[in-house]
Order: structure tokens, then sequence, then C-alpha cells
């Protein structure tokens, strides 16, 4: 039970922070997109450089007991991806972002979870013919990771380095490139 | 305090840090969010109100629940025995993501006008003023984003984010596969 309330905070903080960010505004993401307004760019590389810094080092410390879930890497997650990046561009949503959107009242947020919920049963009716096909072939053994999570399932790619430098190394590469970004291009 | 609660966007740092820390708080306490997933179960359980043989009890499956659904009996019945039970931790997330975004649209001290926050100003440049030309073509983007988010297994949120906010190859492949689609298709419908 208390999982469910967790998920009653965790998700209204997530949603309000979305909105608050300005990633739910289509407008944004299609200017990202456009290669001319790089806000949300720089919000994306800070966020994941930042939470990435703390993850490792934080865990790495035993401050935190994080729970590492990497999903496999496989030739659909880049077929998928090229899907999904024609989709993004074309609407200026993600799944993640629509939800927030519709809670702000965007009525094409809307439209576009209804067209989402055709492409997901789309896909639960054709996953049982292309299950066993090269799409799900694994790549760099499937759960793999830069740096070392300490999960013994998952492969570590780089395993001579301490993982908080790994992370941390690639993380302030990250937050770097969010500073060095220009807000906005002119046209 | 209240300033910032009642302001539209906030800064990018102040975006990028708060984003971050929700990211690392889930998957410190929880697990990491993903967003994608729930579309599928949503659609399962639509479907199930339908037929309602969709999704049945199974002892000898991994999660307790079987589907004549090869996608939702996949790893153990872990998809049906969510469309059984709705009330569990990552469809509860997604679903208060709304109020969130709710809570976050009637704090704003400025709104847009709502044919803005219909059609964006992009679309309007490009297209005009017809609100179906847009509402046809989000809905097409819609299914290319779901089917697409299905078919890697992620989205922005579990792939993007999470995933290389730990690392993943999935997490980099994703992002490297989405922009390359994603720049050159926006560039060619949205000249303007």
């Amino acid at each position: 039970m208390s999982q469910i309330i967790l998920a009653g905070i965790f998700g209204l903080l997530f949603g309000f922070i979305l909105h608050k960010s300005g990633a739910s505004n289509p407008q944004h993401i299609i200017n990202m997109l456009r290669l001319k307004d790089f806000r949300l760019a720089k919000i994306i590389l800070l966020s994941i450089g930042f939470s990435s810094l703390l993850l490792f080092v934080l865990s790495s410390l035993g401050v935190i007991d994080a729970h590492f879930s990497v999903k496999t890497a496989y030739v659909g997650v880049i077929v998928g991806g090229l899907i999904f990046g024609i989709g993004w561009a074309i609407s200026g949503f993600c799944p993640g972002t629509s939800v927030a959107a519709i809670g702000a009242g965007g009525k094409d947020a809307f439209i576009f979870i209804g067209g989402g919920l055709i492409g997901a049963f789309l896909f639960m009716l054709v996953y049982g013919s292309i299950k066993n096909t090269a799409l799900f072939d694994k790549l760099f053994g499937g759960k793999a990771t830069l740096a070392n999570t300490g999960v013994e399932k998952y492969t570590t790619l780089i395993e001579n380095v301490p993982a908080s430098y790994v992370a941390g190394g690639i993380a302030l590469l990250f937050i770097a490139l969010a500073f060095a970004l220009p807000e906005k291009l002119e046209d | 305090m209240w300033s910032a609660f009642r302001k539209k966007e906030w800064s990018w740092k102040a975006s990028g840090l708060l984003l971050g820390l929700a990211f690392l708080i889930t998957a410190a306490v929880v697990k990491p969010i993903g967003v994608s997933t729930q579309f599928v179960i949503l659609d399962g359980i639509i479907w199930n109100g339908i037929s309602n043989k969709l999704v049945v009890k199974d002892e000898t499956a991994k999660k307790g629940y079987a589907s004549t659904n090869a996608y939702l009996n996949k790893s153990g019945g872990k998809y049906a025995k969510n469309i059984a039970k709705p009330l569990n931790y990552s469809f509860v997330f997604v679903i208060a993501m709304i109020a969130g975004g709710l809570l976050s649209f009637i704090t704003e001290s400025k709104k847009d006008i709502p044919i803005e926050r219909n059609t964006p100003k992009v679309w309007k440049d490009n297209y005009g003023d017809s609100h179906l030309k847009r509402y046809i073509f989000v809905f097409i983007g819609g299914i290319f984003v779901l089917f697409g988010a299905r078919l890697a297994g992620g989205c922005s949120s579990g792939h993007m984010m999470s995933g290389m906010m730990q690392t993943s190859m999935s997490g980099y492949l994703f992002a490297i596969a989405t922009f390359s689609a994603a720049i050159p298709v926006a560039k060619i419908i949205y000249r303007k």
C-alpha cells in the first residue's frame, strides 16, 4: 500500500516538474528538433548529468541503495527509436510529456494519447509474429552499462576504472555540454 | 517559494536540476521512471473489459497471470498481472502525473489562451490555423511514438533519462536513434 502512496506523490511531482520545465509544450520540443531552440536540450543534458553523478557517487559511498533497472540493448531499440523519432518530430510529444500536458488541458495531447493507445495496441498484435526475428537480437551483451552498477546480472563495459569515475566523467561531459549550448539560435 | 510555484516556466537550470532529482529519488526509493509501458496496460484494461478472457489467473506463470496475447504474456505474465491489478506502482505513478500537470497549470500566473495550448505556434506558422489538420498529424504521431517505444522497450523517460542516468547502452542507442530520425523530420515538416 505504501508503494501506491509513493506512486501518487512521485507521479504528481514528476508531472508538475515536467510541465513547469516546459517539456510538455510541443512548441519547445519541435523547436529543439529543428535546432532552433536548445533550452530543452540543456534541461535534458543537465538532468541526466546531475542525476547520474549523484546516483553513482552516492551509491558508491553507500548513502543510497539505488534500484538499478537496466534495460536490454537489442536491434529493436534502434529501429523502434527511429520510428519513435518520426512521431516525436511530427507531434512534439513523448509519452511522458503528453500525460503531463493533458493535465494542463491540452486537447492535442489528448489526441496524441488516443493515437498512442492505438500504436501500443498495434504492437501488442504484431509482437507474437516478430518476437523471434533479428529485431530482438541482443547488442553489447544485452543489459549492459558503461559504468559498473554493482549488480551482477548486468554487463559492465568499462571494467578497470571505478564506476563513479566513468559515470562521473560522462555526467560532467553532459553538464558541460548543457552550459555550452546556446539557449536560442537566430535564424 | 510561492513565486516559483506561480511561474509558468522555470529557468533551464532549475528545470534540469529538479528533473534530475526526480529521476534520482524515484530510482533510489522505488525504481526508475518509465511511462510508455502504461499505454499497454491501459490498452489491456480496456481490451480485458470488452473480452474479459484476455487475462486469466495462472498458478504456473511466474507472476501468477497469463494472457492469450503473446506480448502481455511475456516475462512470466508481468503485464497481464498489472492489467488484472491496475492499482500498482507504475500505473498509479502515470495517472498521478496528470494531476501534477494540472496542479502546475492551475498555479500558473499567466496562462496561454486555449488555442495556443491546443496547437503550437510553430504548427500555425507552417500550416495555418486549422486545428483538424494538427489533430490528424498528432494522432498519427502518437501511433508512431508508442509503436516505436514498445518496439524499443522504453521511451524518453525509461530509455533516454533513466537509461543514460545509469549509463545503459540501451539508453545511448535509443537517444542516438530518436534524434537521428527526429531532427531531419522536424526540419522537413517545419520549415518556418
